[in-house]
C-alpha cells in the first residue's frame, strides 16, 4: 500500500511518497509524476523519507521518465531515502542515472542548479 | 525446517509474500541486508508469474516453499501450474535501451539474477518449479 501527497514549495512540486512501492502500487506513483508534468511543474521533488520498500516495478516507474523529463528540461530530485531502499537502486546501479539527495533542502539545491 | 504459503495470483497479495518471507528469515535469524534482498527477490519472481504466466487471474494459485536444509543455505520454491516462464532464457535488457524506450519492466529479472545465487527450473507432475537458492 501507498499513500502519494503532493504539495508544492518554491516553484517545485514535491511528491511524497509514503509507505511500499510493489507491482500492484506503483501506477500511484506513475499518475502523480504524469500529473505533476501535466501541470507544467519545472521541478520535481520526490520525497521517500516515508518509503519503507521499492520494488523494480517502483523503479522503472522512475526510469521511464528520465528521457521526458530531460527533453522538457524538468529536474527530478529524489531525497531521503532509507538505506535499504538505496540497496535497491544500487543493485542495478540506477543511483547513477537518477538524481538522489540526502535531504529535501540539498534537493531542493541541486533542483535549482539542474533547472538553469 | 520447512515453510509453505499459498497464495493467489492477485498483485495485492504481493505484501503477505513479502510478510511471509521476512517472517521465516528473521525466525531463522538471518541479518537484515539478506532479508531486504531476498523478500526484494521473491516479489520479484511471484509478480513476474502473477502477471506473465497467470494473468493476474487470483483463481490461480502460486505455492510458495521455504527450506532451510543448512546453516547457511535457504531454498525457496514456487510451485503453479501456469506456463512455464523461465527467467533464465530472459536476457536482462540493458539499462539504457530501458530508459531509451521508457520500458517500465525487465528490472526484476536483473534484481533477482543479482540477488540470488542459483536459478533453477523444473517440471514435475505437469506443475512448474522454480527454484531460488541463497547462500547468507
Amino acid at each position: 500500500m501507498v499513500q502519494i501527497k503532493r504539495l508544492q514549495e518554491a516553484g517545485a512540486d514535491i511528491i511524497a511518497v509514503i509507505g511500499e512501492i510493489d507491482a500492484s502500487s506503483s501506477i500511484e506513483l506513475d499518475l502523480a509524476i504524469a500529473k505533476s508534468v501535466g501541470e507544467g511543474f519545472k521541478k520535481i521533488l520526490v520525497d521517500c523519507t516515508a518509503l519503507e520498500y521499492i520494488s523494480s516495478a517502483g523503479l522503472g516507474v522512475f526510469m521511464s521518465y528520465i528521457e521526458e523529463l530531460r527533453d522538457k528540461n524538468i529536474p527530478m530530485v529524489l531525497f531521503g531515502l532509507k538505506e535499504k531502499v538505496i540497496n535497491t537502486f544500487d543493485i542495478l546501479g540506477l543511483a547513477t542515472l537518477l538524481h538522489i539527495c540526502p535531504t529535501k533542502s540539498e534537493a531542493m539545491k541541486l533542483a535549482n542548479e539542474l533547472s538553469v | 525446517m520447512s515453510y509453505q504459503y499459498n497464495i493467489g495470483c492477485s498483485l495485492a497479495n504481493l505484501k503477505g509474500i513479502r510478510d511471509f518471507v521476512r517472517s521465516v528469515l528473521n525466525e531463522n535469524l538471518v541479518p537484515e541486508m539478506h532479508v531486504s534482498a531476498i523478500v526484494l527477490a521473491l516479489d520479484e519472481m511471484c509478480s513476474n508469474l502473477m502477471i506473465h504466466a497467470h494473468h493476474c487471474d487470483p483463481d490461480h494459485y502460486l505455492e510458495l516453499r521455504i527450506d532451510h536444509p543448512s546453516t547457511h543455505e535457504f531454498v525457496f520454491e514456487i510451485v503453479d501450474d501456469g506456463l512455464v516462464f523461465d527467467i533464465t532464457q530472459f536476457s536482462e535488457p540493458e539499462m539504457n535501451s530501458l530508459v531509451q524506450e521508457k520500458r517500465k519492466g525487465g528490472l526484476g529479472i536483473r534484481l533477482v539474477k543479482s540477488i540470488m545465487d542459483k536459478i533453477e527450473y523444473r517440471t514435475e507432475a505437469g506443475k512448474s518449479i522454480c527454484r531460488l537458492t541463497k547462500n547468507v
